[in-house]
């Protein structure tokens, strides 16, 4: 993997030498599994800061596991994960997460601008309820996923594409210096997926970083500079001009893989 | 939009919000105040009891009402049953420990309840058994521990076990001045807690993933959740009994949830249903000493209920019916205009007509050809030999119009980001004009005349 990063050095080439480069990730050895099969295997991966990040294999790859496991959702049975060279506990205000969006109910009685308000909770804290400053970020928020018109609509009422965005504006309102995102584009009109990329191009314009579940093979050369190839083990982790390639690809999906997208090299 | 036609909006929103809340205030005083009327009317003298009984009520069905609204909208209503139902054998444990002492009966019951939830969540959380098994299992498995428990002290020489039994379909005659203040002062201590938690309530409800990634004690705040659930069920044993007690926790959700779309909105809502069902449920069963209490707050509730199914707009069952017939209209409608403008154009032209075969397809014999009936009275379509169909000069227009907005839709997603228009609800069914500003709107004009060509009217 040496040889991989050492294509990034320039990134923080401007730090004094007492800021020891610390990756936006950085797992090691993270060994997940359920009844004793491992569904994550012996992990290991850094993604460097200001990327724009893809996470891609099979189904039951361990995709969205990998990233529940390094946010402490599902505990790992190994292994350890690090956010800018800090352990989770520390840098959760650092990182923001998109869920899917299955994962809740969609009916829940309460409004776009009130969902996107949550990502502000961990700021507010206790005991205190989320004044006007958190109804204007949370706008400011929806004004960039554009959805600035639907603030007040009930939640029942988007389609799979606004929920998406909903969700988006949720983790951007925390200003996160790393976001996390499971499956965003999953079962998203056209419109949407590109008003997505937009965003997750101008986040990486500000620095940060997003790491991605994706599963469309065609458009990761397009997207991303960053990729990691999973398939219960690492089989790639590196800039996508390195690791997309036919070989690795073909290493990831075994005999599963339909097409080779035209990209890979 | 600018910011101030937003700040007005929600300015609006606002108002709308507060008359709701007038609304829902209203709703309680009415019914609230209408209890005592109407049991006076029933012949009820306004006794001693009657008034304890109904102040309980009232109390119980707002903290439970209001704590429901929470275990409806995490699908936990099974637990709450669970939960209720286990809270027997501690009735029983108690009374042989003490003797009838209601302190002691109600703690025993607390905990047995809560020994309840640990099992439940211990087991689902490190077996591959599903929730709504576990909780099954809880249920029969206490309930029926207690009733052997009953039917054990019952057998015993002394013969103070007397009313016991009232635990299991709840008796408001044994209510007295002292839980009705006890009932109070643990309920506004249930409110409180809810007020300060709400916040973490309602994320960890919508969404408790999020939650953890925060570094919410999601866990912990459920497990208060849960605590507050036992502690409203402990209250309404003596009134509601442990069978139907759950109920009284789910009804006035379920009901609340079909006419607002706001959580608080909901939850207060639900109170007053709650507190309007207890009262009046207390105040039936107290008119005769043998009627049970528990089920005639239920069977009020229930009404609640079932108003509130058929008639809530915009969920209740008579709104969407109506909706379904109102919608199948109206898109029928349109894709018959549809079909009969593109087979005109690809096959015969406008003069000839189309086979009504054709035009019935897969649609369904009878609803297509009422529809066009109606279309036909709108001077859209008209019959000719064959039998057939074509468009009138109306029809023309109206389906050439449709077909132009379909084009400014295709347009718009195949290019709005590199003509730089906002993202707008794509919704077929309604004109792209009326959602885009006028110089956006002749971009896309422009766009769509580079496209390839589509049906046009002809002559």
């Amino acid at each position: 993997m040496s040889t991989e990063s050492a294509d990034y050095t320039d990134v923080h080439a401007g730090l004094k030498p007492a800021d020891r480069y610390q990756p936006a990730l950085a797992v090691s050895d993270l060994t997940v599994a359920y009844n004793s099969k491992p569904v994550l295997w012996d992990v290991d991966l850094e993604v460097p800061e200001g990327t724009l990040a893809a996470i891609v294999g099979p189904n039951g790859a361990g995709k969205s596991t990998l990233i529940k496991a390094a946010l402490g959702l599902i505990p790992r049975a190994a292994g350890d994960v690090r956010f800018f060279g800090l352990p989770y506990a520390k840098a959760r205000t650092e990182v923001g997460y998109v869920p899917q969006r299955g994962s809740v109910d969609w009916d829940f009685p309460t409004t776009v601008l009130d969902v996107v308000t949550m990502g502000l909770y961990q700021k507010i804290g206790w005991l205190r309820r989320p004044g006007r400053s958190e109804r204007n970020l949370a706008l400011a928020a929806l004004d960039e996923v554009g959805m600035a018109d639907f603030a007040r609509r009930q939640i029942s009422q988007l389609s799979g594409g606004q929920q998406q965005r909903t969700f988006l504006a949720r983790a951007l309102v925390q200003d996160a210096r790393l976001y996390f995102m499971d499956e965003p584009f999953a079962a998203v009109d056209a419109v949407t997926e590109r008003a997505i990329v937009a965003i997750l191009q101008r986040l990486r314009a500000r620095g940060r970083t997003v790491i991605v579940v994706h599963h469309d093979l065609q458009t990761v050369t397009e997207y991303f500079d960053w990729v990691t190839l999973l398939n219960v083990e690492v089989r790639g982790n590196g800039p996508v001009s390195r690791i997309f390639t036919r070989d690795l690809l073909q290493r990831t999906y075994g005999g599963h893989m339909a097409f080779l997208p035209t990209e890979a090299r | 939009m600018d910011a101030h036609t937003r700040a007005t909006t929600f300015d609006a929103v606002a108002r709308g919000s507060l008359r709701r809340w007038a609304w829902i205030v209203a709703i309680g005083v009415v019914l609230l105040a209408g209890v005592p009327i109407v049991g006076a009317l029933l012949g009820a003298t306004f006794s001693y009891t009657l008034r304890t009984v109904s102040a309980g009520g009232a109390l119980l069905g707002l903290v439970s009402g209001t704590l429901g609204s929470f275990v409806v909208l995490r699908r936990e209503s099974l637990l709450g049953d669970a939960l209720s139902h286990a809270a027997l054998p501690g009735v029983a444990i108690g009374f042989l420990l003490a003797g009838r002492q209601l302190g002691v009966l109600l703690l025993g019951a607390g905990i047995a309840s809560l020994l309840g939830v640990w099992f439940i969540r211990v087991v689902v959380s490190h077996t591959k058994l599903k929730p709504d098994g576990v909780m099954g299992i809880v249920l029969a498995g206490w309930f029926a521990a207690g009733i052997a428990l009953l039917v054990f002290i019952q057998s015993r020489p002394d013969a103070s076990q007397a009313g016991l039994d009232s635990f299991i379909f709840g008796q408001a005659a044994s209510i007295v001045r002292s839980d009705v203040r006890l009932l109070a002062g643990i309920g506004a201590c249930v409110l409180i807690v809810m007020v300060v938690l709400w916040k973490e309530f309602k994320l960890i409800t919508f969404d408790p993933e999020f939650a953890v990634a925060n570094g919410y004690p999601v866990r912990a705040i459920s497990t208060a959740l849960s605590v507050l659930i036992v502690v409203a069920i402990v209250l309404g044993l003596q009134l509601a009994g442990v069978i139907l007690m759950a109920g009284m926790l789910v009804a006035p959700g379920v009901a609340a949830r079909q006419w607002t779309d706001d959580l608080a909105q909901m939850v207060g809502l639900a109170g007053v249903f709650g507190a309007a069902s207890g009262s009046i449920g207390a105040l039936l069963s107290a008119l005769d000493a043998d009627i049970p209490t528990g089920p005639m707050i239920i069977v009020v509730a229930c009404c609640f209920v079932a108003v509130s199914l058929a008639f809530a707009p915009g969920r209740g069952l008579v709104w969407s019916f109506r909706r379904r017939t109102i919608d199948g209209r109206r898109f029928r409608r349109t894709a018959i205009l549809r079909d009969l403008y593109h087979y005109a154009y690809d096959h015969a032209g406008p003069d000839q007509g189309v086979p009504e075969e054709f035009v019935c397809g897969l649609r369904g014999r009878r609803p297509t050809l009422r529809t066009l009936a109606q279309l036909q009275i709108a001077g859209l379509v008209t019959r000719v030999g064959g039998p057939g169909w074509r468009l009138t000069e109306r029809g023309w227009r109206a389906a050439a119009a449709d077909a132009r907005r379909q084009r400014l839709w295709d347009a718009y997603s195949e290019s709005f980001d590199r003509l730089g228009l906002p993202i707008v609800e794509i919704d077929r069914s309604v004109d792209l004009r009326d959602l885009l500003a006028a110089d956006e709107i002749e971009r896309l004009e422009q766009a769509v005349a580079h496209m390839q060509e589509v049906p046009r009217v002809r002559g």
